[in-house]
């Protein structure tokens, strides 16, 4: 064997544990999905029959799936700019020499490591009609809404829930990127008479604007997959005005028994945010700085 | 740049030889095994003291059959325990025996998934098959074949706090009933003085929680409603009977405040409501000396007494690996000695077993007199909550329809016709 091939082979052998994961737990299920979306499987009966293209057809004239790609944009588009904006607001206050400022990024970023469902079930406490939110509202005399229970404050709910559950991790990475934005661009700014706002928008945004196109496809493609917030707080109410895509998808297979629609539907959202994260990349040009 | 070709056909020949052994059908069934066979049992009670029943019934069963290796139970959570058995089986897990909820019975009982019981049972020396209630045994009958064994028959029930109905000056629970005054309007008048006296809630239908419509069933059950026809094919949530019932209960929520309304909860046995609507096993919820308290059967509706039960089978899945096996242990587990000692805990099926005497013994902390007067009464007549073929998806359109229906002047007959509506394709 040449030097080369045995330097191809150890190659191989070194990444074929990822490799195997990969294959396994990715590719595999991708294509089992593309494959029982042409089957009608129902699980107790034990039967598995062919129905070519009549679950994708389904895709067109199921009544709720309007509701439920809208849902899933309201949420997707409230996440984002919520999660972004307190992120980048947050990163800028916590990127200051201030005494005991590292314990303030560490109260911040906490929620992050905290366990999902834990975090979901002390704000469904606290977003009850005779909880905590509104006890504090009713102390400066405002009478709180039924949170969780009216179709615009369910909906709102449930993306704070999720703005708090994961702002820490943005707000690290825009931290992170701040404080690669090289000081003496900003102080040579000020010497040319700007301001700190034109400072930030003029000089700042554009150098972090790499972590901004980062930050922003993977909250996209998260808020695409949130699935336990729904669970625990809405179960997809009022109505079904918070049933978002990956909810109903789930309903569809495991609770309805219809893996067959539910595997169509699990297609959808892959070419959503296939066609998501595609639109953002090839957008980057025309905003992300120092990108190659 | 090198090409990636060799790792993109090693990746898809690897995904293709995996989906296509997924998906060819596989060998022909393989026969049972006859020895060093491992038994699983899906239940969802993670209760130390059940399991620990549950396994010395195993190890006794286990020493007189060899063949048998192992016996386990695996608990599962209640919320997705019939979405986590039935992913099990869609991946070629099935359990060889599964505890089965009532709402999903139809399902099962239906589709083939369980295992026809009457030839092992009836079979089986000293099981007194025709000791089983035909009440209990109606839901997991089809063609006349027993497909589960109804394991538990759990009544609704009444728990009243006499210490919260004394601090809002209102009579006792039992007074109550001496004086024939125990129907809904009388429940929801006395929990709405308890609510305006002392803030606490008055009645709670447990586990309701407006999502949980089910449970409703406990209260328009007095009004002669039922959800759907007696075949299940026709929606009767618009009948006049079920509008009577959710305009009692949305003015109980809205109006007179007897019931706490969506979005608040009360738990009767932390005190902090006056009655609570919930099965018999909840009894064990009750603290040592945490307030008097009283066991009273539904209150009387419009149509006068009902009762009303939660129910549970346990089947063998025809797609587990040891169906003989499981069967045979099934008749064990369920034979008339372990029924009794089951009956600890779980309401039986037996009518030789639904006496006082036995039921005193399961349940300590209730007198001889309530449980002849409440409990068996309510087994040997309550009508098990309504279930239907596809009940998850029917319980999500109802959810989200009645959803409507729980705010301030709600349109009930309007909101009752949509419901209708939703689930009419389903029936």
């Amino acid at each position: 064997m040449t030097y080369r091939r045995r330097d191809a082979l150890s190659g191989y052998l070194f990444i074929a544990p990822q490799l195997a994961g990969i294959v396994l737990f990715v590719l595999v299920p991708l294509v089992l999905v593309v494959y029982y979306s042409f089957h009608e499987w129902n699980v107790l009966a034990g039967t598995f029959t062919f129905v070519g293209l009549d679950n994708v057809e389904k895709l067109f004239t199921d009544p709720r799936l309007g509701s439920v790609l809208t849902a899933t944009a309201v949420f997707s588009v409230g996440l984002v700019v919520f999660n972004l904006t307190l992120a980048l607001v947050l990163a800028v206050l916590l990127n200051r020499r201030w005494r005991g400022i590292t314990a303030f990024r560490t109260i911040f970023f906490s929620p992050v490591v905290v366990s999902l469902v834990a975090w979901t079930i002390v704000w469904g406490f606290l977003l009850q009609d005779n909880g905590g939110i509104n006890g504090l509202l009713a102390m400066i005399g405002i009478d709180g809404p039924n949170w969780l229970r009216e179709g615009p404050t369910a909906m709102l709910s449930v993306i704070v829930v999720q703005v708090f559950k994961n702002v820490g991790l943005n707000m690290v990475l825009f931290l992170a990127a701040l404080q690669g934005v090289p000081r003496e661009l900003q102080e040579a700014a000020r010497v040319d008479g700007a301001n700190d706002r034109q400072i930030f928008g003029r000089v700042v945004l554009p150098l972090i604007s790499p972590t901004i196109l980062l930050t922003l496809i993977i909250t996209i493609v998260g808020s695409l997959q949130v699935y336990a917030q729904i669970a625990v707080l809405t179960q997809g109410g009022p109505g079904i005005s918070t049933t978002v895509l990956v909810y109903y998808l789930v309903q569809q297979a495991f609770d309805f028994h219809h893996f067959g629609y539910g595997s169509a539907l699990a297609l959808l959202l892959f070419l959503i945010v296939l066609v998501l994260t595609i639109a953002q990349w090839q957008l980057r040009k025309r905003w992300v700085f120092y990108e190659n | 740049m090198r090409s990636a070709k060799p790792l993109t056909a090693a990746a898809l020949l690897a995904a293709t030889a995996f989906v296509a052994t997924a998906c060819a059908g596989g060998p022909a069934p393989e026969a049972e095994p006859a020895e060093d066979i491992d038994l699983r049992m899906t239940v969802w009670t993670s209760n130390e003291d059940h399991l620990a029943l549950f396994d010395s019934i195993a190890e006794e069963y286990m020493a007189d059959h060899p063949e048998i290796a192992s016996i386990t139970f695996d608990p599962l959570p209640f919320d997705d325990y019939t979405s986590t058995v039935t992913t099990q089986v869609a991946g070629g897990n099935a359990p060889d025996l599964a505890w089965i909820l009532e709402n999903s019975a139809p399902d099962f009982v239906s589709s083939g998934a369980l295992l026809p019981l009457n030839e092992v049972l009836e079979g089986t020396e000293g099981y007194d098959f025709d000791d089983l209630a035909p009440s209990a045994t109606a839901l997991w009958e089809s063609d006349g074949a027993l497909l589960a064994y109804p394991f538990s028959t759990s009544p609704f029930v009444v728990f009243a706090n006499d210490d919260l109905l004394a601090a809002a000056g209102q009579p006792t629970s039992a007074q109550l009933q001496a004086d024939g005054a125990w129907t809904w309007e009388d429940v929801s008048r006395i929990g709405a003085a308890v609510n305006d006296s002392t803030g606490k809630a008055g009645f709670v239908i447990r586990d309701f929680d407006y999502l949980n419509w089910d449970y409703l069933s406990t209260v328009w059950n007095g009004w002669g409603a039922a959800p759907w026809s007696e075949d299940g094919s026709t929606c009767t949530f618009d009948d006049e009977e079920m509008v009577e019932a959710f305009e009692f209960l949305h003015d109980a929520a809205f109006t007179s405040q007897s019931m706490p309304g969506p979005g608040t909860t009360a738990d009767f046995f932390a005190g902090e409501s006056a009655f609570t609507v919930t099965q018999i096993s909840r009894a064990n919820l009750l603290a040592d000396g945490g307030f008097a308290w009283n066991l009273l059967p539904l209150p009387e509706g419009p149509v006068g007494d009902y009762s009303v039960t939660g129910q549970a089978g346990i089947g063998v899945m025809s797609q587990g690996e040891n169906t003989a096996a499981a069967a045979e242990f099934l008749a064990f587990f369920t034979n008339p000695e372990n029924a009794e000692k089951l009956a600890a805990y779980f309401p039986p099926p037996r009518t030789s077993l639904l006496n006082a005497e036995t039921l005193a013994a399961a349940n300590p902390l209730l007198t001889e007199e309530q449980i002849e007067s409440v409990v068996v009464p309510g087994i040997e007549n309550g009508e098990v909550r309504p279930s239907h073929t596809d009940s998850a998806e029917i319980g999500q359109q109802v959810r989200a329809s009645l959803d409507d229906l729980w705010v301030a002047g709600a349109d009930i007959p309007a909101v009752l016709e949509g419901t209708c509506a939703a689930i009419e394709p389903l029936l």
